[in-house]
C-alpha cells in the first residue's frame, strides 16, 4: 500500500537555478533600441513598441490615453476600418495601452505573417491623423462607459484610494470625469503625439519565432527616419500630494448594494528602496498569495470575502502599498479590524520557520513559472529595462526570497504596517 | 500538431502523456465529467460550491494548498455548466506531490461542517459580487431562464439563488461525491518536463487503488426546438439601456458548431467586424456590442448584447441588429471575409496553445468530447466552412422564432433621450 500520509519528498527552491535568461540587443539605423527573445519552439511572435507617453506626461486630463487610443483609428492613406482589416485579414492582433509611464502598441501575430504586418504598424504609429469624427464617436462611448463604471463599488474605490495617497493633481491620482472627456480636443491628441511618439523615445521588445531577416525588415521599416522628430518634454516631477487626514473615509455610493469595497493603503518606498525587496516577501505572506495571512483569516476562515489581497505598486516616482477586497456590507467593518489585527500580528510575532520555507519555494516556483516561455520573459526584462534595471535588480531579489530571515521580516514590518500611517476607505 | 500519449487505469481512469522537454515545469490536470447541468433543480450552484470543497482537505490530507506551496506549485480550478477542472503548475522535479494530492482527494474528501460553512458563505460573497452588486448582474439569468424551458443549461453555474446554497448540506456534499468524484468519472492529463513511463509508474501508485466507483450516466432532457420568438422588459437600476438576444445553436460536436463559431467572429470578432463598425462607428447606435457563444457540449446559445447610445430607442437599435443578422441569411459572405475568419481561428488556436497549462486543459476538454486527438483536428474543422453553410446556418439560427430578446432598461429619468 502506498503511504497517504507523508507527503512525497520536495525539491527545495534552494536548490532550483534561476537565472534569467539574456536578451539579444540590436540598434536600428536612426537608433531605437530593440530587445529580442528569440525562440523556435513557436510559430507566433509578438512585438512591442513602446514611448514615454503616458498619463504622467499629458499636459491636460485624458489626453495620453485618448491619443494612445486613436492612433489607431486612421492613417492620412487609411481609414480605421482599412487598417483594421489588414490586421485582422491575418488573424493578428495589434493591441494599445497607456499607463502612468509608459503607453504602447502591440503586434501578436503567426511569424509567417509578420512581413505583410509590419508596413501596418508602421504606418499607424508614424502617420495617424486623429479625425474629428473619431474622437467624438471615442468621447462618447468613453463617457457611456464611465457612466456605467461609476456604478461600481470597486471602481469608486479604486479611484478614491489613489486620489488620496497621491493628491487628486498627481498623474497618479487623477480620475476621468466627463467634463474632461468633454474638453478633449484634437489638438491636444495631436500635440501629445507629436511630442513623445517620436523615434528618439522609442523602445522595441520582441519575442518568438522571428521570421528570417527579422532585423533587417524592422530596420526598414522603423529605422531609417527619425519620424516625428525629437521628443520635446519638459516637465519636472510633480509633488506627491498625499491627503493630510488619515481618518477613516465611508462613502457610499450605493445605498441597496449589498457589498462594500475595502482599501486600505499607504505610500511606500520605489523599487530601488532596500526595503522594496523585503517588502515583496512580507507581502506575500500577509496579503498576496491564496495561502496568505489575510485570506486564510478573513476568506478562509470567516467566509466575509471572495478574495483579499494585498499589493505592492512601484511606479515611477512613487510605490504604495494597498490591501483590496469586496466583502459583505454587514461584514466590511470587521474586515478592516481583522486586517489590522493581522497586520498587527506581523510587527510583534516573528514568522515561524515553516511558514517562511514554505514562501520561499512558492515565490521561486512562481519566478520559475513566470520566466516559462519568451512571452513571459521579455515581459519580465520590458519591466527592468524601462525602469533602467538589469538582472541584477532580478538576482537581488531572488537573492532576497532566499536568505531573508523572521528577524529581518519583523524589521520592515514595524517599520511600514502601522496603522495610524494607512488610509482606510470603505465604498458601499 | 500537439503530441500525447494516453491509457486507461484498470478502475477506469483515463490518463494522457504530454511531453515538453522546452520547460522547466510540469502540469496536472483533473477533469471530472459533471457541471451545473447534472444539478437537481432544486440544489442549484452545487457543482460549484463543490469544487471550492475540494480545497478543503481530504481523507489523509488535512490541508491542500500548503504542501503545494511548499512544492513551489500553483493551482485553481473552474466549474462551467459542462464539466469541472482541476489544475496544479509546478516544478517538474516535484511532480509527485501532485500526485500525492490529487489522488488522496479523488479517494475521499474529510468532509468537515466547518469547511462547508465557510465556503457557502465565500461563494455567496462571489454570487453578490459578480451577480448582483454589479451593474447588469442579473442579465444572464435572465437569458438563461427565457431560453431555456427544460434544459438545465436553465440555471447559471454560480447557481439559481443564493438560497440554494445557503441551503446546502453535508450529506448533499457526500452523497455529489461519491456519485461523480470517481475515477471512471475523470480525466487525468499531466504534461511538461516529464517523461511516459515514469507518469505510467506513477499514476499506478497514486491512483490505481481508488475503487472505480459508478460510471455515471447522463440523461438530460432536451430543448424542445423554440416555436415563437420570447420576450422580456426589465428596469434595472442601470445607467443605459442595453439589449440582449439570443439563439439556438447546435451541439459542440457537431460540424455546424465551427460554422456557429465563425459567425461570431463575422459579426464581432474585432475592429473589422460587422456589428461594431456598423453599428458602433457608421450609426453610433451602441457604445459597447458584442457577439460571442459559451462553448458549451450540448446545444448552447449564440448571443448579441449591446448597450445603447442614450437617445436611441430600443426598437431602432434591435432592427438595426436584426438588419444586419438577416444580410448573413440573405447574402454569401465574400472569400476574404471568410478567410479572415478562418485566419483568426487558426492564429487563436496557435496563442492558446503557446501555454503548457493551456494545451494540458485543452487535451483533457477534448478527450472528454470523445478523443483528445480531436484538439489537433480543430482547424480542418474550421477550413472546411463555406460561404454556403454561413447563409444556411445563419438563416436558421436568426430565425426569429429561434429567438430571445431582453430590453434591460436604465431607471427612470436617465435614459432615453438624455443626451449626456
Amino acid at each position: 500500500m502506498v503511504d497517504r500520509l507523508t507527503a512525497p519528498a520536495v525539491l527545495d527552491s534552494a536548490a532550483f537555478d534561476i537565472r534569467l535568461k539574456p536578451y539579444e540587443k540590436i540598434t536600428l539605423d536612426n537608433g531605437i533600441p530593440v530587445y529580442l527573445i528569440p525562440s523556435d519552439n513557436q510559430d507566433t511572435l509578438m512585438l512591442e513598441l513602446v514611448f514615454n507617453a503616458g498619463n504622467w506626461y499629458e499636459t491636460k486630463d485624458l489626453v495620453a490615453t485618448a491619443t494612445n487610443y486613436l492612433i489607431k483609428n486612421g492613417s492620412s492613406r487609411h481609414t480605421a476600418l482599412q487598417i483594421n482589416e489588414r490586421v485582422e485579414f491575418y488573424g493578428a492582433f495589434l493591441d494599445r495601452s497607456s499607463h502612468h509611464e509608459h503607453a504602447s502598441y502591440v503586434l501578436h501575430c503567426l511569424s509567417r505573417h509578420f512581413a505583410d504586418l509590419l508596413p501596418v504598424v508602421q504606418e499607424v504609429i508614424t502617420d495617424p491623423v486623429f479625425l474629428l469624427e473619431e474622437l467624438d464617436i471615442y468621447r462618447q462611448n468613453m463617457k457611456q462607459q464611465l457612466s456605467v463604471n461609476l456604478r461600481k463599488c470597486e471602481f469608486i474605490a479604486n479611484r478614491r484610494i489613489d486620489s488620496l495617497l497621491f493628491g487628486p493633481a498627481h498623474p497618479y491620482g487623477r480620475s476621468s470625469s466627463m467634463e474632461a472627456y468633454d474638453a478633449l480636443q484634437r489638438d491636444h491628441l495631436q500635440e501629445h503625439y507629436r511630442a513623445h511618439y517620436t523615434y528618439d523615445n522609442c523602445t522595441i521588445f520582441a519575442a518568438g519565432l522571428l521570421p528570417e531577416g527579422f532585423p533587417k525588415l524592422l530596420n526598414e521599416s522603423l529605422g531609417k527616419e527619425t519620424w516625428n522628430g525629437k521628443s520635446r518634454f519638459a516637465k519636472k516631477d510633480q509633488p506627491i500630494d498625499p491627503a493630510p487626514e488619515k481618518k477613516a473615509y465611508r462613502i457610499t455610493n450605493d445605498p441597496q448594494g449589498v457589498q462594500g469595497a475595502v482599501r486600505i493603503a499607504r505610500l511606500f518606498p520605489g523599487r530601488l528602496h532596500p526595503d522594496f525587496p523585503k517588502m515583496m516577501v512580507l507581502n506575500t505572506i500577509f496579503g498576496g498569495y491564496f495561502g496568505s495571512r489575510l485570506m486564510s483569516n478573513i476568506r478562509e476562515d470567516k467566509g466575509y470575502t471572495y478574495g483579499i489581497h494585498s499589493q505592492l505598486y512601484h511606479f515611477r516616482q512613487q510605490g504604495a502599498l494597498a490591501i483590496l477586497t469586496e466583502a459583505g456590507r454587514e461584514v466590511c467593518e470587521a474586515t478592516v479590524r481583522e486586517i489590522y489585527r493581522e497586520m498587527e500580528l506581523m510587527t510583534v510575532e516573528p514568522v515561524g520557520d515553516e511558514e517562511l520555507h514554505l514562501v520561499r519555494n512558492y515565490l521561486i516556483g512562481s519566478v520559475l513559472g513566470d520566466l516559462d516561455g519568451s512571452f513571459q520573459l521579455i515581459q519580465r526584462w520590458r519591466s527592468l529595462l524601462l525602469n533602467g534595471l538589469d538582472e541584477n535588480y532580478f538576482n537581488q531579489y531572488i537573492h532576497t526570497v532566499r536568505t531573508i530571515t523572521a528577524e529581518e521580516l519583523l524589521e520592515v514590518a514595524r517599520r511600514y504596517f502601522r496603522q495610524e500611517e494607512f488610509y482606510e476607505l470603505i465604498v458601499f | 500538431m500537439i503530441h500525447f500519449r494516453k491509457f486507461t487505469l484498470a478502475n477506469g481512469l483515463r490518463v494522457i502523456v504530454h511531453e515538453d522537454h522546452t520547460t522547466p515545469l510540469a502540469v496536472m490536470n483533473v477533469l471530472y465529467d459533471v457541471g451545473s447541468r447534472d444539478e437537481d433543480p432544486g440544489k442549484t450552484g452545487f457543482a460549484h460550491l463543490f469544487e471550492h470543497l475540494m480545497f478543503g482537505g481530504s481523507v489523509h490530507i488535512p490541508d491542500y494548498d500548503e504542501p503545494l506551496q511548499m512544492a513551489g506549485g500553483e493551482n485553481n480550478a473552474y466549474t462551467t455548466n459542462d464539466l469541472t477542472n482541476y489544475y496544479i503548475q509546478l516544478p517538474a522535479e516535484n511532480l509527485e506531490t501532485a500526485f500525492w494530492l490529487e489522488s488522496d482527494r479523488m479517494l475521499s474528501l474529510a468532509f468537515s461542517e466547518k469547511k462547508l460553512d465557510v465556503q457557502r458563505k465565500v461563494v455567496c460573497e462571489e454570487f453578490r459580487e459578480h451577480y448582483i452588486n454589479k451593474p447588469y448582474g442579473d442579465a444572464w439569468k435572465r437569458m438563461r431562464e427565457l431560453a431555456y424551458k427544460v434544459h438545465p443549461y436553465r440555471w447559471m453555474t454560480i447557481g439559481q439563488q443564493l438560497s440554494h446554497i445557503e441551503n446546502a448540506r453535508l450529506e448533499d456534499v457526500r452523497e455529489f461525491f461519491f456519485r461523480h468524484y470517481t475515477p471512471s468519472n475523470a480525466i487525468l492529463v499531466i504534461g511538461g518536463n516529464i517523461r511516459f513511463e515514469q507518469i505510467e509508474r506513477l499514476t499506478e501508485k497514486w491512483f490505481g487503488s481508488i475503487p472505480s466507483g459508478n460510471r455515471y450516466l447522463r440523461s438530460l432532457p432536451a430543448e424542445p426546438d423554440q416555436e415563437g420568438p420570447r420576450r422580456e422588459e426589465v428596469h434595472g437600476r442601470v445607467p443605459l439601456d442595453a439589449l440582449y438576444k439570443c439563439f439556438h445553436i447546435f451541439p459542440r460536436l457537431d460540424q455546424r458548431y465551427y460554422t456557429t463559431d465563425l459567425i461570431t467572429d463575422l459579426l464581432s470578432g474585432g475592429s473589422s467586424s460587422r456589428l461594431y463598425q456598423i453599428l458602433v462607428k457608421e450609426k453610433k447606435f451602441f457604445s459597447h456590442i458584442e457577439c460571442y457563444h459559451l462553448g458549451n457540449l450540448d446545444a448552447g446559445l449564440l448571443t448579441i448584447e449591446g448597450k445603447l447610445v442614450r437617445g436611441i430607442r430600443m426598437e431602432e437599435a434591435e432592427q438595426a441588429v436584426d438588419d444586419q443578422v438577416e444580410r448573413l441569411c440573405a447574402d454569401l459572405i465574400s472569400e476574404r471575409e471568410l478567410q479572415k475568419v478562418k485566419n483568426k481561428a487558426e492564429s487563436v488556436i496557435a496563442f492558446e496553445d503557446m501555454a503548457l497549462l493551456s494545451r494540458t486543459n485543452s487535451l483533457a476538454f477534448y478527450e472528454l468530447l470523445g478523443d483528445a486527438e480531436l484538439m489537433n483536428q480543430e482547424i480542418g474543422h474550421y477550413n472546411m466552412v463555406t460561404a454556403g453553410e454561413i447563409r444556411e446556418e445563419s438563416c436558421r439560427i436568426f430565425n426569429i422564432n429561434n429567438s430571445s430578446t431582453l430590453y434591460y432598461y436604465a431607471e427612470n429619468g436617465e435614459s432615453p433621450g438624455n443626451p449626456i
